[in-house]
């Protein structure tokens, strides 16, 4: 755990160079941590991170709002970064307290953080990701790889988006394909490789809701990739 | 080709062109004709008019304007949803794919020359049929209930009016009164649906008349979720619901609405509320068609066409299709597998191999939803079941209450499905 060693290093630091307020704004990034594990299902963080579901959160601070190469953002927060929208820690916390309410049309599937505390701790933890600002150092690499016994065979099967959309009738009777989450999931806009994976766990009985076991229990290999190429871009 | 002017709903702008000249937008087109509404007919029409992008004409025959889903009504019973949340239009189904939405009752098919009748005068015709009707119930089912006591004692088994009716008489139940219901034989429209509702019916005696009694006259030996209910009932609602199976007379029940009695195998109670849920058929239009074998409507499983007719298909509730429990969810899914078969006989679009799946939740209490759900596949005889699940007796209160999350994503997404 050399990050914890580190992170403390820095709010010792931060102690005595910055005014009490500015250590309490900051939260307890060691805390953040452990609330960052809601994200993690969707977004990567130190070391090798990449986009996943969500874009990858490296410098995040300071980035431009749908500011990444080749992450496959919404509409609304596109526009969002064009209207000038930049990831500090005052607009940070507003979308990750209600992202639908921030903005209305984000692919990011996720309830928000209603907790102040929750929100400030993970911004810190965030700013040990990001060279700006300045005053926090650069981060040890933390972030793991996503785990999983897929066989790359099957990650490397090219589905058939058509026979996906048929396929699909049978999600999208719980599913919403608007990308609604509430009680269910959105399956929509991700990756293939992690459609596949995560279907594969259920297929697997490795995660365990029973309707997916079931349903993923009777996809063939070729299916869960034409599903993955489908909903990866249904529009 | 003629409509009733009051009841056309065509995609917007196109009302005026349509009432003009109808058979100019049909022409040269192949023509699909739905009958129903509900998760079967909504979703057969959006499926086929989304997926042929123009190339199908589609005409959906409802009588209703306001759709109230049977599935979830029960949680209206309670208050978990007004009759508002259950409520949905076909306005987006018109003006999204163009599908010609004629609010009026079908009321008869002719079969050679491949027309619909309808009863504001008319009729539609059709290359392929869709009948989707949902249920209407067996004459003389119950001894002394017909549909002409439906006021006095409701059914509330088709979601609206009847619903209203039934949560008015729960709320303005005596202190300390008996609400009865007669449970249906099987097969019947949503297998845990009498128990939902015993279910929510108690949820509200417990808060506002806990002295109130329940008794249930089934006919059946066992009922769907069985354990999972009788367990809730005593956890949530003790000593106030007393359930009269097949071994006990439940069977052997008539009713008097006009003095408010059940009788029981021969004991005679006065009641404050009778619920009789009658056995059940398919709705009537599929026996006008002539697809029936008695009660309901036989189909193949490949693609849920009729027995009796290779242009005619028969969805949800009506049909006899083999081992899928009669509910919304089933129907949606065969509307899928139909809708992949009529596109392709008709426009030569890729036929995919049908595949069936089903859940159904059912609420106890509070945040105490339950679940059973198997996935089904074609065979030559009948729709086959592959594999299934079903909650477990004693599970957790936070499972329970993400499984009836779960219900509440469920019906926004099976909405949406039909109706957006």
């Amino acid at each position: 755990m050399r990050w914890s060693g580190i992170l403390t290093c820095a709010a010792v630091a931060m102690a005595t160079t910055s005014s009490s307020s500015a250590t309490e704004d900051l939260g307890d990034a060691e805390a953040g941590k452990v609330v960052f594990a809601k994200c993690k299902g969707c977004h990567q963080v130190g070391e090798g991170a990449k986009n996943k579901i969500g874009p990858h959160l490296n410098g995040v601070f300071g980035r431009k709002a749908a500011g990444l190469d080749g992450f496959n953002y919404s509409k609304s927060l596109e526009r969002a970064g064009n209207s000038g929208l930049e990831w500090h820690a005052d607009t940070l916390s507003a979308y990750i307290e209600n992202p639908r309410a921030f903005a209305s049309g984000t692919r990011m599937s996720f309830r928000g953080l209603k907790k102040p505390e929750d929100r400030a701790n993970i911004i810190a933890y965030l700013r040990g990701f990001s060279d700006n600002p300045q005053d926090i150092p650069e981060a040890d690499p933390t972030a793991r790889g996503t785990d999983h016994s897929v066989d790359p065979a099957i990650l490397a099967i090219q589905g058939d988006p058509e026979y996906g959309a048929y396929l699909s009738s049978e999600c999208t009777t719980c599913h919403q394909i608007e990308g609604g989450d509430a009680g269910i999931p959105s399956i929509v806009y991700w990756p293939d490789e992690d459609f596949v994976v995560a279907m594969h766990a259920y297929k697997d009985k490795q995660r365990p809701h029973p309707v997916m076991q079931m349903i993923a229990g009777r996809l063939s290999n070729d299916e869960i990739a034409a599903l993955a190429a489908y909903f990866n871009n249904p529009e | 080709m003629t409509f009733n002017r009051r009841t056309f709903l065509g995609a917007a702008g196109v009302v005026a062109a349509a009432l003009s000249a109808p058979m100019v937008l049909a022409q040269g087109k192949p023509r699909v004709v739905v009958v129903g509404g509900g998760a079967g007919g909504a979703t057969a029409a959006r499926y086929i008019a989304k997926d042929s992008k123009g190339e199908i004409d589609v005409t959906l025959i409802e009588p209703s304007r306001t759709y109230y889903t049977c599935f979830f009504s029960n949680l209206y019973l309670a208050g978990f949803q007004e009759l508002s949340d259950i409520a949905h239009s076909y306005g987006a189904l018109a003006a999204n794919y163009g599908i010609n939405v004629v609010h009026d009752w079908a009321v008869g098919v002719d079969r050679d020359a491949k027309t619909v009748s309808l009863a504001g005068g008319g009729s539609v015709p059709y290359d392929k049929l869709i009948l989707s009707p949902g249920i209407d119930f067996v004459d003389g089912a119950v001894e002394g209930w017909d549909v002409s006591a439906q006021n006095k004692m409701p059914h509330a088994y088709k979601a609206g009016s009847q619903t209203e009716l039934l949560k008015a008489q729960v709320m303005a139940m005596p202190e300390g009164g008996t609400f009865a219901m007669v449970a249906p034989p099987n097969p019947y429209r949503c297998p845990p649906g009498p128990y939902e509702r015993i279910s929510m019916v108690a949820h509200v005696l417990k808060e506002n008349n806990p002295t109130a009694k329940i008794i249930i006259a089934d006919p059946k030996p066992k009922f769907s979720k069985m354990a999972l209910f009788q367990e809730g009932w005593a956890n949530h609602y003790e000593g106030m619901v007393d359930w009269i199976g097949e071994d006990f007379g439940g069977g052997n029940v008539s009713v008097n609405p006009d003095a408010m009695t059940v009788t029981i195998d021969g004991e005679e109670t006065k009641v404050d509320i009778c619920n009789v849920i009658p056995a059940m058929k398919a709705g009537r239009i599929a026996e006008m068609a002539g697809v029936t074998d008695g009660n309901w409507a036989p189909v193949n499983a490949a693609d849920m066409s009729s027995k009796a007719d290779p242009d005619i298909y028969v969805l949800g509730d009506a049909s006899q299709q083999g081992d899928m429990p009669k509910s919304g969810f089933s129907a949606n899914s065969q509307a899928k597998v139909c809708a992949n078969a009529v596109r392709g006989a008709l426009t030569g679009s890729k036929v995919f191999p049908a595949k069936f799946s089903n859940t159904c939740w059912s609420l106890i209490d509070t945040n105490d939803g339950v679940k059973v759900g198997a996935t089904y596949e074609a065979t030559p005889e009948k729709i086959a079941k592959v594999d299934g699940f079903i909650s477990q007796t004693g599970e957790d209160a936070d499972l329970r209450k993400a499984t009836y999350e779960e219900s509440l994503g469920w019906y926004a997404g099976i909405t949406s499905d039909m109706f957006s």
